[in-house]
């Protein structure tokens, strides 16, 4: 089960000019989607998708200029109802009819896990992209918990999961589908049974593994009209073994290694569990100046040997001005793991630069990994338009690798934090109060008083004393 | 003397009312919010238990595959980790030399978090079957705690084994760092920064008090504040807890409650000097994660409580601790405790340590004039040395002989460091004892082998002012002393004050006129082994289990072995401070003693 992933923003100003469709796309036009996965330890995964687009007369400004290419993130974020109720505003059904009734605060706020999206980019409107369109695309995962939500049982519907049944199709919507994850069991039916039972059903090959999904789609009008509501249902004629999750091919874990004030040290552990192909990965790190990185101490040792890197990018920080930058393409070999450690000094802040909360620690931002990873199954490249949603979530460069982007934990680190009590506060305002003082009372003791001459006045006094005395005024 | 007297006479008074406060919770986020425990797993706890035991018994050590499918199936992430050390000598308390092991622990994720934080319930399991209602206990926790949706941080639950040695193999493993030599597998999975730790000791169904161990490795404690939730949470459910085994007093204006109330922090200070960590807690310590150790304890008392009670106000104390914003530091890190609801602060006790090594610089001081009046006697008065420079060129033949016993004395302190360690085969080749033993015996060798020391340094140093050869030995081995115990009472009061207390009178007396067979006996008894050995009495005598002189020397032989042993697997550091610290700055006085 992962762990929430906190709020990145990722903020792709401008996509090159091979934008990723070209055909013609339906102005104003709503998809909406629901991809439900269930998973063998009884856990659920949904995912929403709602992509809106429409004609804008905001014109691209020619190429991508890298120089404008920003990265930020915020490392401490914690998704809560605050975030989501302005991110159903932008939706244009609101959460009044189509999927997004299911949107449910006090129900999707009791899963184990949660991510909420916002992407916005420009589309070209034809194939010399003279024009475009711009397209907001709203994603929201998340895992129910069998062991909180279930009590227990592993059967679920969606009037379980969301506490609502689906009754409309968004009126604006031209797509408007959920998708159910049944690729294990359908082949023999004993294990799993899915009521009502699907129409119509879609295979792909998504993360590198043949799915297969029963499509319900709600524009179609029988699919509501039989029964008023559409609650899918699930339910498993034989319960699975608890049997461990397939592991991925690329995954990673992150912690401070060390104890003490002074020292410490960044170590990334990237685990490639491909049986027989080594594939390269990007890593991206950002570290806040306040950790003094030590370059030299770089490592990155994968099977007991030194793994060298076939490129480094690296920014030093600035102080008080802008973070590290670590951008190094590694390759990982198959069946590894690779530890990339680099050691670092934690810098003492000024105190007006602690947060309210220095013992809470400071975060350091999670690194990013992006790596094209070989997969078993051949894809066939797919049409972006036709295709449902959620596949551009995972998206296939070509028949044998697929893209992934992996973000590690984010890193809470102490600093060396003074004792920010009352001695504290009153040694600080003494010591403001001392150097006033004595500072004004050195000046005064200090400084030699001379009489000063009054002088007679430059060329501008005396022209303005002719005119005085011609007024009768008395001169200055 | 008056100074010495005003030393003592001070720390005897800390436990009375005006120098001991009432604990209080400092920590905003514990403080005004109560929880409401809702455990009610005693038969499951019971059941786990059984089970674990059973299991335990069928396969003779950590039956990790049961504990793995357990903790599994009530809904954590499982992870083991194997690691193995061979000590330097066989411990013959634990009756073990080469040691491996597996540790078993589940993660509870906390939901919608990013892992960046997490607590730690520890039970440690030894080799023998004890501990399993401690382990029966936490997986009902867990399974309790895995229903629940309010945790915003991630809980460890970790079942270790041989007890210390395993805490310490995971916590290395944990933070990524080797101190102590142990060899282990890398952890698979992590849960960010531990912000707190439980460790929890029991072996019956039923207890009748809780007893709480706050002293950790080299008397490091963890905030007061941690103290006063477990006091909390022992007040909201009734239970009767302990510290240093002891009920806490209830009348403080009368004279019994004071007295009790100095028993039980003599106690604390004796158990904090000796620098080992009582229960697993005692090594979180050193990683900066404020840890207890919690040991249920069955006696003849007439009201017993279930697990459910025990269970109950470890969920309260969680919850609690899942509330903080921030790392406890609001309340003391340094304190001493005559009560568990009594504290005595840092500002409070320090002026008793302070009068003691007051009585060291005043003697130096007095030295330092002598040596200075009979310079400007014997020699020419002119060319008098400024008060600013440390050491006046004059003194240079002195201090030239100074040089001699310093180098000896300091090598005698680096022999025992070393030797007993390595020397134990070439003693176990040509003695019939067994390794422990030669360790134990070849340290007390060298340590009497020291004494023999003056008779040996003379035959080296020359002197032509006796007088002054003495003094300024002295001096320089008053100010030595002055400045070790200075830095020891910063780190670990109790072991800083015990040490001075017994060296300070003898140190300041010793001089090389007078009756010299009774300065002789004192400096002896004062030396440290003796300190040692009389500490260990009057610990027993305290705990109202009083030793006769031979059991004494038992125990005084294990707790040599043990202050070796712990030095080497845990980084405890009271025999490297003792042997090359005090022991060499002992022998200067022995030295100034048998001075001709």
């Amino acid at each position: 089960m992962a762990a929430a992933m906190p709020l990145a923003l990722l903020v792709l100003l401008l996509l090159g000019r091979r934008g990723w469709c070209l055909a013609e796309p339906p102005r104003d036009s709503l998809r909406e989607e629901l991809v439900i996965t269930p998973l063998p330890s009884g856990d659920v995964a949904a995912t929403f998708q709602f992509r809106t687009r429409w004609d804008s007369e905001l014109q691209r400004e020619g190429d991508t200029d890298h120089y404008f290419l920003r990265y930020a993130v915020l490392p401490r974020e914690v998704v809560c109802t605050e975030n989501l109720t302005p991110w159903k505003k932008l939706l244009p059904c609101s959460s009044k009819a189509g999927l997004s009734v299911l949107l449910k605060a006090d129900r999707l706020f009791h899963t184990s896990y949660h991510s909420q999206a916002v992407h916005i980019r420009p589309v070209c409107r034809n194939a010399r992209c003279t024009s475009i369109s711009w397209e907001l695309r709203q994603t929201l995962s998340v895992v129910f918990d069998a062991f909180i939500t279930g009590q227990g049982k592993k059967d679920w519907s969606l009037f379980r999961m969301f506490s609502r049944t689906l009754t409309e199709p968004c009126p604006l919507a031209s797509e408007s589908r959920v998708y159910v994850d049944i690729t294990n069991y359908n082949q023999d039916n004993e294990t799993l049974e899915v009521n009502p039972p699907p129409t119509t059903t879609y295979q792909d090959v998504i993360l590198g593994t043949r799915k297969i999904y029963a499509i319900y789609d709600l524009l179609d009008t029988a699919m509501i009209n039989n029964s008023r509501n559409l609650n899918i249902q699930l339910k498993w004629k034989r319960p699975p073994e608890n049997e461990a999750p397939p592991v991925p091919f690329l995954h990673a874990q992150r912690y401070v290694s060390g104890y003490g004030l002074q020292k410490g040290e960044l170590s990334t552990l990237l685990y490639n569990t491909h049986p027989y192909r080594a594939f390269p990965v990007l890593l991206l790190d950002t570290v806040p100046w306040y950790l003094r990185l030590y370059v030299h101490t770089l490592t990155i040792t994968s099977k007991g040997k030194e793994n060298k890197p076939s490129y480094i990018h690296y920014q030093p920080a600035q102080d008080r001005l802008q973070p590290h930058l670590l951008e190094m393409l590694i390759q990982l070999p198959a069946n590894s793991v690779t530890k990339v450690s680099i050691q670092f000094e934690r810098a003492l802040l000024k105190w007006t630069e602690y947060t309210p909360d220095p013992n809470h620690g400071f975060y350091v931002s999670p690194s990013v990994l992006s790596a094209l990873v070989p997969s078993v199954v051949a894809a066939k490249p797919v049409d972006w338009e036709e295709s449902p949603l959620f596949n551009s979530l995972f998206p296939v460069s070509d028949g044998s690798n697929y893209f992934v982007r992996l973000y590690t934990e984010p890193l809470l680190v102490n600093l060396p934090t003074p004792d920010f009590s009352m001695p504290y506060n009153v040694i600080c305002l003494t010591c403001t109060v001392v150097a006033v003082c004595y500072g004004s009372f050195y000046n005064l003791l200090t400084r030699t008083f001379h009489i000063e001459e009054p002088r007679t006045g430059g060329l501008a006094k005396r022209l303005a004393n002719l005119i005085r005395r011609a007024r009768g005024v008395p001169p200055l | 003397v008056l100074s010495y007297v005003a030393g003592i006479a001070w720390f005897l008074a800390l436990v009375f009312p005006p120098l001991t406060q009432r604990t209080y919770m400092s920590e905003n986020a514990m403080g005004s919010t109560m929880v409401e425990e809702q455990f009610a797993g005693g038969d499951r706890a019971r059941a786990f238990a059984r089970d674990f035991a059973a299991h335990r018994k069928k396969s003779g050590a950590l039956p990790v595959a049961w504990l793995e499918r357990t903790m599994r199936s009530v809904g954590l992430e499982v992870y083991t980790q194997s690691f193995s050390r061979k000590l330097p000598f066989p411990d013959e308390t634990h009756e073990r030399y080469m040691v491996s092991g597996t540790n078993v622990y589940g993660i509870l994720r906390a939901p919608r978090a990013a892992s960046t934080e997490s607590l730690v319930l520890t039970v440690p399991c030894g080799s023998d079957s004890t501990n399993s209602q401690a382990v029966g206990l936490l997986l009902a926790l867990a399974a309790h705690f895995r229903g629940q949706i309010y945790w915003a941080k991630d809980i460890i639950f970790l079942v270790t084994e041989h007890d210390l040695l395993g805490t310490e193999a995971w916590l290395e493993a944990y933070h990524d760092v080797n101190v102590t030599g142990m060899q282990s597998s890398p952890l698979q999975g992590r849960a960010g920064a531990i912000q707190a730790a439980l460790a929890l000791e029991l072996s019956s169904d039923v207890v009748t008090s809780l007893d709480v161990a706050v002293e950790g490795l080299n008397g490091q404690l963890p905030n007061l504040d941690l103290l006063n939730l477990f006091q909390t949470f022992c007040q909201k459910g009734g239970l009767l807890c302990t510290l240093q085994g002891k009920l806490q007093p209830q009348d403080w204006t009368s004279l019994d409650g004071p007295l009790q109330g100095l028993q039980t922090l003599l106690l604390m200070v004796l158990r904090q000097a000796s620098g080992r960590p009582h229960g697993s807690h005692g090594l979180f310590l050193r990683y900066r994660v404020e840890a207890l150790t919690l040991r249920g304890i069955n006696s003849f008392r007439q009201y017993k409580y279930d697990l459910v009670a025990v269970g109950k106000a470890l969920e309260g104390m969680f919850r609690k601790l899942n509330h903080l914003l921030e790392r406890l530091h609001q309340s003391f890190f340094l304190y001493l405790l005559p009560a568990l609801s009594r504290f005595v602060s840092i500002g409070l006790y320090m002026p008793a340590a302070g009068f003691l090594l007051l009585v060291l610089g005043l003697k130096a001081l007095e030295l330092w004039m002598q040596l200075h009046e009979a310079e400007v006697g014997v020699e020419e008065p002119g060319g008098a040395p400024g008060p600013s420079v440390p050491l006046p060129p004059s003194q240079g033949v002195g201090l030239a002989s100074l040089v001699a016993p310093l180098l000896i004395s300091q090598a005698m302190g680096l022999a025992l460091y070393v030797l007993p360690v390595l020397g134990q085969h070439v003693a176990t080749q040509h003695f019939p004892v067994a390794e422990a033993e030669a360790v134990v015996l070849t340290l007390l060798a060298i340590y009497a082998a020291g004494l023999a020391l003056p008779h040996n340094t003379h035959r080296v140093v020359s002197t032509q002012a006796p007088d002054r050869g003495w003094m300024a030995l002295k001096l320089v081995a008053l100010i030595y002393l002055a400045l070790q115990l200075g830095c020891i009472v910063l780190t670990n009061f109790s072991l800083g004050f015990l040490l001075a207390t017994t060296m300070v009178p003898a140190a300041a007396l010793a001089k090389p006129h007078g009756p010299r067979t009774l300065y002789a006996a004192l400096l002896v008894l004062t030396s440290p082994a003796a300190t040692l050995l009389g500490s260990l009495l009057l610990w027993r005598e305290l705990q109202e289990a009083p030793l006769s002189l031979a059991e004494g020397w038992q125990l005084f032989l294990a707790a040599l072995a043990q202050g070796v042993l712990e030095h080497h697997t845990y980084g405890a550091l009271l025999f490297p401070l003792l042997s090359l610290g005090l022991y060499p700055c002992w022998l200067l006085f022995w030295n100034v003693l048998f001075w001709k």
